[in-house]
């Protein structure tokens, strides 16, 4: 079957790509795109480090299509920083040492950002609810809620 | 927050037990640091692997015909591509493998011995293609009866899966074969004379499931092999020297042909210190002469890759009424997999390693059960038997009504304390665990109705071992450091740390780099918590020649002896006013100067690290139970260990913090699940469940310093010992708000909601 055009929007800039059906939008970044900031750590959503917001939707992207891309805003880790400035997310992981091997990390900080611009506020309980699709084998957690937490301050100005 | 160490254990140092961001760090919240499955190579083929249906079956005949008719695909290899090795034990982690053993591990050859047992690997243009071709190899199995559990894997009339074992270590030697690979025993004093000096004595048996290491990158590597000979790989590895020496061997290759290179590793935990798709990537990229990617999904993780083991473990404690450990003794049964190696013998040594004990004995069995061969997981073998021995330990406090950190305190093992594995402890830190348990304020918090605390200690040994760095000194007195180890939860950081203690510069000036097995000499893996120790030793070495040599420099500049030059705070300065007067030559006025004064300064260390000082550790930890439904959640947890001297507290809490939390899934809900065919039913994060964030609270952690006097800054091992007490800990807490001991791991819900049922119902008969 011949492959599928595809115009969509990744980080802000248009991008076009050709794609199998069956290949999922993390495929598509990866493969495709070399936007190999985003991890396959399961393939079926369980793990989060694929993490990527949809227009505004947070969503794993093993679990949709390149092709479902079409006409759609795709932020990924890539564009997370801002030119040479940091997002405060990943200044602040970077100095509560949140990150042991690090390759949860893309995802939990997209997790993260999702998050914070919904509840600019959250309680520790949030946090952990939110970030619970987003597997880390590592760290136990502790410092990357206490990173998310300190930068939600932060960001409020406190 | 944690209580922090100042690093200033072993006298004031200036960049030890500070907190700089690590030197990867920004690549890591990036997504640039390029993992195993990262890179794409130019005209890259994709590998994939066929593996066994079944646990058990003797492979007739393997037919590719059909798969290398299919448009796409370039090569298929089976067992007949790899030759056959004998018997041959070498290193591999903490344990050892046998090179028999490996080639069949990658390549099933007689039998398939597990399920998920790779069978034939096939290399196309792309994935699709390649699954595609998978379906059409047509395999003539002849299915045998399969065995899972160690105890029936260990009967007389059990299925054999190598017809030629016979049991080591057991005089005479049996004449029959059986799947009791090996017996170990380590006894010291007697403890028949130790049980009758006892008033009481406990004895109970224990059972764990095998768990997954359940890093979030799975196997991935790319093998490109050249029509010369020669060879790169790279893949995500603890150990890529390690990987070197075995794809070697199984390809027949000069290791010098062979360069390997380690991505950064998306944790390893013990399970990436082994090989699976390395040898078959560079054997389908010998065979197809283009480049072959291979990557593993999530369900070939866990049906292929080494948990660790699952065991049977029965213990024996006496003591007398006043608390004083009078003898202990221990049966252990691990399950090693398909193939001999379980780590039965450190899990033996390990046992009553935390106790100061005259009379000890265990026995450790290994045994091979038609599941994959298991591996390394952080403190291999140790958590399994530390766990029963925890839970008898605390069974005994409760008995005489003693405080189970006192009895611990009474017990505890001590500088001069003759281990019954064989060596005497030099200083070692359980006791300042003990006592910081016994005054936080976490031990004292008055519990809410229906939850309970425990506490477990638990002990690693660590290890040392061959290891080689460069530091090389850039022409504006910048140094690139060099070391082997991959870096797996920020090693880097932690090596920059002691290089500029060592050289007295600016920590910010040192980049480090994990070279290839091309840019330095043999270093061993990346576990047994060996890096920030041997790593370390090898990069203060490194630091310390390049000090001789830029001394020389300076006294060759001045023209005066060279023992007239001392090395200060970055700096070549005379030593003494009878030196002479000269302005001191600064790491960047020499690295200037190289040029004219004699060239480029490159400070090398090659080691056989030795020494590596244990590692104790003791929990607290409060739970709740919901008599619903049986779930139990840790309501607060504390660990408190000895690190030696905590080179960048950060990473060490995070050691701490890791460990726990992984202990707290193996002791609440982790484990593999078989149907009656020997099928592995739940290959997925949905179905084994590790700990998610809104699993488990903050996790505090208290770092006890007593410094390792072997290592230049006392540093030791701390990256295992923490998973070793939370199962106890946490069993411990249980029977504290239940009243009801589990001896069976994991204490999932169910099992906890049956075992609160049948309590009401003896209850109510």
């Amino acid at each position: 079957m011949a492959k599928a055009h595809v115009t969509t929007t990744v980080n802000g800039d248009p991008v076009e790509f050709l794609c199998d059906a069956e290949q999922t939008l993390l495929d598509v970044l990866r493969d495709e795109l070399y936007l190999t900031g985003s991890k396959e750590g399961c393939g079926s959503g369980d793990c989060g480090a694929c993490s990527v917001i949809v227009d505004d939707r947070l969503v794993c992207a093993c679990l949709m299509l390149g092709v479902e891309a079409e006409g759609h805003s795709i932020e990924t880790i890539e564009g997370m920083a801002n030119g040479d400035q940091l997002h405060p997310l990943q200044t602040k992981f970077l100095e509560h040492a949140a990150l042991q091997c690090g390759v949860c990390t893309p995802g939990i900080l997209v997790a993260a950002k999702s998050l914070l611009e919904r509840n600019p506020d959250p309680t520790e309980i949030e946090v952990r609810y939110w970030l619970a699709g987003n597997l880390c084998r590592c760290t136990g957690y502790d410092k990357i809620v206490r990173a998310v937490l300190d930068t939600a301050q932060e960001m409020r100005g406190g | 927050m944690a209580a922090t160490s100042n690093g200033k254990a072993n006298g004031a140092t200036r960049w030890i037990g500070t907190r700089p961001v690590r030197p990867d760090g920004v690549d890591k919240v990036t997504g640039r640091a390029r993992f195993g499955a990262d890179v794409h190579l130019p005209n890259m083929l994709v590998g994939k692997v066929l593996r066994s249906p079944h646990a058990h079956a003797r492979i007739r005949s393997i037919d590719a015909s059909a798969a290398l008719a299919l448009p796409g695909v370039k090569t298929v290899i089976t067992r007949d591509d790899f030759n056959d090795l004998s018997s041959e034990f070498v290193p591999a982690g903490e344990m050892l493998v046998n090179y028999r053993d490996v080639v069949r591990n990658v390549m099933a050859r007689e039998k398939a011995l597990f399920e998920g047992h790779p069978v034939a690997a096939v290399a196309a243009v792309s994935e699709k293609v390649a699954r595609e071709a998978l379906a059409l190899i047509d395999v003539d199995y002849e299915v045998l009866p399969h065995v899972l559990d160690v105890v029936d894997a260990m009967a007389p009339d059990a299925p054999l899966l190598h017809e030629d074992m016979i049991t080591a270590g057991v005089e005479p030697a049996p004449t029959k074969p059986s799947n009791i690979a090996k017996v170990v025993e380590f006894k010291l004093g007697d403890v028949a004379e130790g049980f009758a000096e006892a008033d009481i004595v406990i004895e109970r048996e224990f059972s764990t499931q095998p768990v997954h290491q359940g890093y979030i990158e799975p196997h991935s590597c790319i093998a490109n092999y050249s029509e010369d000979g020669q060879a790169e790989l790279w893949c995500t590895t603890q150990g890529h020297f390690v990987v070197r020496g075995h794809c070697a061997k199984l390809l027949g290759m000069d290791v010098s042909k062979l360069r390997v290179t380690a991505s950064e590793i998306g944790g390893g935990f013990g399970g990436k210190t082994v090989v699976y798709l390395e040898p078959v990537a560079l054997m389908l990229s010998r065979k197809s002469g283009q480049p072959v990617k291979m990557t593993m999904s999530r369900e070939e993780v866990f049906r292929a890759s080494g948990p660790a083991a699952g065991t049977r473990v029965w213990v024996k404690i006496g003591m007398t009424n006043e608390g004083r450990i009078t003898a202990g003794e221990a049966v252990l049964k691990y399950q090693a997999g398909a193939f001999q190696g379980s780590p039965v013998q450190p899990g033996c040594m390990c046992a009553f390693a935390p106790y100061d004990l005259d009379h000890v004995k265990v026995v450790g069995y290994d045994v091979l059960v038609n599941r994959p061969k298991v591996a390394a997981y952080r403190a291999p073998g140790a958590p399994q038997s530390e766990f029963a021995v925890e839970s008898v330990v605390d069974e005994l406090a409760k008995r005489i009504g003693m405080d189970p950190v006192e009895l611990r305190l009474k017990n505890a093992a001590k500088q001069g304390t003759k281990a019954a594995y064989g060596p005497t402890f030099g200083p070692v830190g359980l006791v300042e665990t003990l006592e910081e348990a016994k005054a936080h304020e976490h031990y004292r918090a008055p519990l809410k109705q229906g939850q309970g605390r425990g506490v477990a200690s638990g002990f690693w040994f660590n290890i040392g071992g061959e290891t080689c760095a460069t530091l090389n000194l850039g022409e504006d007195g910048t140094i690139a450091l060099v070391a082997g180890t991959p870096d797996i939860g920020g090693s880097r950081a932690s090596l920059c740390l002691q290089a500029a203690e060592t050289l007295g510069v600016d920590v910010e000036r040192i980049r480090p780099l994990i070279g290839d097995t091309s840019t330095l000499g043999y270093t061993f893996l990346t576990g047994g918590s060996r890096t920030a120790f041997a790593s370390g030793m090898a990069v203060v070495e490194a630091g310390k020649d390049m000090i001789r040599q830029l001394c020389e420099r300076a006294a060759k500049v001045w023209d005066i002896p060279v023992d007239a030059v001392e090395w200060a705070d970055g700096e070549a300065r005379p030593a003494g006013s009878n030196a002479g007067e000269f302005d001191p030559l600064s790491l960047a006025d020499l690295a200037r100067l190289a040029g004219k004064t004699g060239g480029p300064f490159v400070g090398r260390a090659q080691i056989n690290a030795q020494g590596a000082g244990p590692s104790f550790g003791t929990h607290i930890v409060d739970v709740d139970v919901d008599r619903e439904t049986g779930r139990v959640t840790i309501e607060r947890y504390t660990v408190i260990q000895d690190a030696g001297t905590a080179v960048h507290p950060s990473y060490v809490e995070g050691q701490l913090q890791g460990g726990a939390v992984q202990g707290i899934g193996w002791a609440l809900n982790e484990e593999y699940i078989y149907d009656d065919k020997g099928r592995l039913q739940n290959p997925g994060f949905l179905d084994y469940r590790i700990p998610v964030c809104s699993d488990v609270p903050m996790i505090d952690t208290v770092i006890v310093e007593v410094p390792n006097p072997t290592h230049p800054y006392g540093v030791r091992g701390v990256g295992e010992t923490p998973i070793v007490p939370p199962m106890a800990a946490i069993a411990n807490a249980v029977e504290d708000a239940l009243g009801m001991r589990f001896m069976d791991l994991p204490m999932s819900p169910p099992r906890v909601l049956k075992a609160l049922e049948d309590a009401r119902i003896a209850e109510a008969a």
